[in-house]
């Protein structure tokens, strides 16, 4: 199934990594972010929404490692970040997509306005396609569930296949191992 | 047909960026449709899709009150309408009241359906679309081409055009340039929209949810970034249970755009928070425009099962040629004709279901299983209920219903006395008459007819006995087809013969919405039919083997004749088409095949009706590998020829290329024989190979049965 899921997810132009455990995730995030160039000079930031793998000892130690990270997500922040980084529920291996209860804003921010978006997900998170997630989700419990699968894309101008239009024009997904999924 | 409409037709064959880029995808698409449904049970899956669709829509005011309590008890406000002018002016309204001046819009048909923007714009408001084909569009001032696709007519360097004059000079046809100048111009716009303007694909009575289906994001950040978000949806996209977004969304990605999910799916049940930490105000509009009507019409009740994937677009031989602008109004296509003809009105579908060429391609991938082209006939009947018939129209369908008449007409045309010239009447009949198109020679018409000839066939004495129905093609113009399916019977120990009673199969009828017309042409035949005690009713054409299958009982039904109907139905059953009965009698070894047959390869072409009514696609195929040839399969094998009975009458212009486009797959193959199953499209194909030149045999399958056995 994990197997699947990257496969799929490939296919659709996402970058798929997979992590031991939590610290070698956040370590892989963090060179991520220094490769990419991230800083705190303008258009060159990092917003990464609150999330459950992330503790404030994991913050300060981002932060201490990466200038231009911000755990406080704004508006202004996203649209300016160079990459958004959340924590994804879910994800469906027989398409490549990850779900998310996104009714916090930060959550879609970070995933919708950088050119990059980073998501983790735990590999135990995998389920096999929609009907699995179907019966564990009620969407009476979550008013904002967002699908996402690959990065933003169009063929609007003459069919051809154009990556990056409104969001993200890169997603790497980091499968975590190891992580304990809630119930 | 109004001339402003043929012109119309006329400039977008004219187009061949048009054509190309359309002639293009709908290659592409087939491709890559059939990928995106590997391991997908396409049948079961679509009949899921009717039954929630379609149960949906019998309880629409339930679903739509159900959904209404759902969303409120989350803080969502909805309004429910039947009327478009009331939507317009809530959302005005709504937006005059809260201050909005700048306003931006992911995707949405319901709202081209009822001109919003327009409306919004008068009063004041920008209105930014976002969706990167919408926007292009607008822009350019233009309605969409295509339900998923809406600049799919336009080319980069029109799009750079565009894009120079109306927003910033200096931009070079490079389409992910383009894109990302779109990007670029169209993010500070959602970063200071006062308000958001979607649709959705889905809405969930059961958890007053709506679904938004995107690729771009553009819904994600429409439904995030203003304050106000209002979501404009149709009654038809209610369904009743969440779980039932599972096959809608397993379907939809794959029909519109070969994809086994888009980028973005987002599912809103409610007010989330805003930025500022303020609760999002979210205004849901329940549309109706006439849906409930449609509703209870029991012929157009299904066409509330479509989930707008355009896939009937998409594989329309017409359509890749003319486009959306020619073939639709805001909704484009086969689905488009119809739902034009109830959301704005009847008479308006007029020119536009005249497009329809009948091949039933749509009918094939539908995920909601609507039988398009039965409800364009359908529109065709109540548009000659309402209009009433041509006269001229009249005038034929007395000729073709009276054989001997219609056949020395037929004749005397065909060898250059044309004593009806006179007022285009010539021009009208419904078939294989028209010198005037070109790229086809037209067939000679038999002296002596058929229904003549087959009294000079010496025929053996047997057991059985079946009646041959001749149509008018066999009958007058390949009477040597007739002759074929006489000698392969006669093998069998059948004895064939010709009712004289037989007439018009009653399809240029049917074709013209004049189904008084074509119930008489049943009952005249069911009754010739029946006259004599046969065990097989056999047909060589397959639009006349569907009428008496099918159609019969279907008009009579249809005008109300019910008690002709037992007999309809008792002609359907022993209905046969030639190769399948062929087929049976070999297997049951009433028929051998020669041994040591000289293998020919030959290519096939499938007849709309023979291959997507009678499913008999695969029949003449076997048969003919069985006899020993060799089969070469072209490109688009299954695609229409473009005679469409008097299609090809009444829109050459139309007819002519998609022959063309036939004729190039045919000759790719390198094959010297081509076998059909329809004496209609061995009219349209023969005559176009021959115009060109080309030395590729075609034959009815019958005509080479009749050389194999023994």
């Amino acid at each position: 199934m994990i197997d699947s899921f990257i496969t799929r997810a490939t296919a659709v132009s996402a970058q798929v990594e997979r992590a031991a455990n939590r610290e070698l995730a956040l370590e892989m995030v963090l060179r991520i972010l220094q490769n990419e160039g991230v800083d705190d000079k303008p258009h060159c930031g990092a917003t990464w929404a609150a999330c459950e793998m992330v503790g404030p000892a994991d913050q300060a130690k981002l932060q201490g490692s990466v200038r231009g990270l911000s755990f406080n997500v704004t508006r202004e922040l996203a649209a300016d970040a160079k990459v958004g980084i959340s924590q994804m529920d879910y994800a469906l291996a027989n398409t490549g997509t990850l779900v998310q209860a996104a009714d916090e804003v930060d959550k879609r921010l970070v995933s919708t306005l950088p050119p990059l978006h980073i998501a983790l997900v735990s590999t135990a998170a995998v389920l096999p396609d929609l009907p699995a997630f179907i019966q564990r989700v009620d969407p009476r419990k979550s008013a904002y569930l967002a699908f996402i699968t690959g990065p933003s894309r169009t063929a609007d101008i003459e069919r051809v296949l154009t990556i990056g239009v409104h969001g993200p024009a890169r997603l790497i997904i980091i499968l975590v191992d190891d992580v304990e999924v809630a119930a | 047909m109004k001339a402003e409409f043929k012109q119309s037709i006329l400039d977008a064959l004219a187009n061949p960026n048009l054509t190309g880029a359309l002639g293009n995808f709908s290659v592409a698409y087939r491709a890559g449709r059939a990928k995106a449904y590997e391991g997908i049970d396409f049948e079961a899956l679509r009949d899921e899709i009717a039954t929630v669709k379609s149960s949906a829509a019998s309880h629409f005011d339930e679903l739509a009150e159900q959904f209404t309590r759902a969303a409120e008890a989350r803080g969502t406000k909805v309004f429910r309408t039947s009327d478009p002018a009331a939507v317009r002016d809530y959302v005005l309204a709504l937006a005059k009241e809260r201050g909005v001046k700048r306003i931006v819009k992911s995707k949405s048909m319901a709202t081209e359906e009822i001109h919003l923007n327009k409306h919004l714009q008068d009063a004041g408001m920008e209105v930014q679309e976002t969706d990167l084909g919408e926007w292009i569009i607008q822009l350019a001032g233009q309605t969409p081409s295509h339900m998923v696709m809406p600049a799919i007519h336009m080319t980069k360097e029109e799009v750079t055009t565009v894009f120079n004059t109306k927003v910033e000079d200096g931009q070079k046809p490079d389409i992910p340039k383009l894109v990302k100048f779109a990007r670029g111009k169209l993010r500070p716009m959602f970063l200071a929209a006062d308000m958001g303007i979607s649709g959705a694909n889905i809405a969930v009575a059961e958890t007053g949810s709506i679904v938004i289906v995107t690729n771009e994001g553009n819904a994600r950040l429409v439904s995030t970034l203003p304050k106000i978000h209002v979501a404009i949806v149709g009654l038809e996209k209610l369904i009743e249970e969440f779980k039932d977004i599972v096959p809608i969304l397993t379907a939809l990605p794959r029909s519109a755009t070969a994809q086994l999910l888009t980028s973005y799916v987002s599912i809103i049940s409610g007010p989330v928070p805003n930025t500022d930490g303020s609760p999002k105000e979210l205004h849901i509009v329940l549309m109706d425009n006439r849906r409930n009507e449609m509703a209870h019409d029991p012929r157009f009740k299904q066409a509330l099962q479509c989930i707008r994937c355009a896939s009937c677009l998409n594989v329309c031989p017409v359509f890749r040629l003319v486009g959306g602008h020619v073939f639709g109004k805001v909704y484009t296509g086969g689905i488009g004709t119809i739902l034009t003809a109830w959301f704005n009105a009847l008479k308006e579908s007029d020119e536009i279901q005249s497009l329809c060429i009948q091949c039933g391609n749509c009918k094939d991938v539908c995920p909601g299983k609507i039988d398009i082209p039965d409800l364009i006939l359908e529109l065709r009947r109540r548009l000659a209920v309402e209009q009433g018939l041509p006269v001229i129209q009249k005038a034929i369908f007395s000729v073709v219903n009276n054989r001997r008449l219609f056949h020395t007409m037929m004749r005397a045309a065909s060898i250059g006395q044309i004593p009806f010239a006179k007022d285009g009447f010539i021009r009208h009949l419904p078939m294989f008459l028209s010198n005037m198109t070109e790229g086809r020679s037209l067939p000679a018409i038999a002296a002596v007819p058929f229904r003549d000839r087959i009294k000079e066939i010496k025929q053996p004495k047997c057991a059985e006995k079946a009646a041959f129905y001749g149509g008018c093609l066999i009958d007058f113009a390949y009477p040597e087809m007739g002759e074929a399916v006489v000698k392969v019977l006669n093998k069998a120990g059948i004895e064939v013969i010709f009712p004289e009673g037989q007439t018009c199969c009653g399809a240029p009828a049917r074709y013209s919405g004049a189904y008084e017309v074509a119930a008489q042409n049943g009952s005249d035949n069911i009754k010739a039919l029946l006259a004599e005690d046969v065990k097989y009713v056999v047909s060589a054409c397959p639009t006349c083997t569907v009428a008496l299958k099918h159609d019969f009982a279907a008009h009579l039904e249809a005008v109300g004749r019910t008690d002709e109907l037992p007999a309809a139905k008792e002609l359907a059953a022993k209905t046969w088409d030639f190769s399948t009965l062929a087929s049976m009698l070999l297997e049951q070894g009433r028929l051998k095949l020669k041994k040591g047959i000289e293998p020919t390869q030959f290519s096939y072409h499938d007849s709309c009706h023979f291959k997507r009514t009678l499913h008999a696609d695969q029949t003449p195929r076997n048969i003919m590998k069985q006899a020993g040839h060799e089969l070469v399969e072209m490109d688009e094998c299954d695609m229409c020829c473009g005679m469409g009975g008097s299609y090809t009458i009444k829109m050459p212009e139309i007819s002519a290329p998609i022959l063309q486009r036939k004729l190039q797959n045919i000759e790719k193959t390198g094959v010297p024989l081509l076998l059909t199953d329809c004496p209609g499209c061995t009219m349209q194909i023969g005559g176009g190979l021959d115009k060109r030149g080309s030395k590729i045999k075609v034959e009815h399958t019958a005509q080479r049965l009749a050389e194999c056995i023994e």
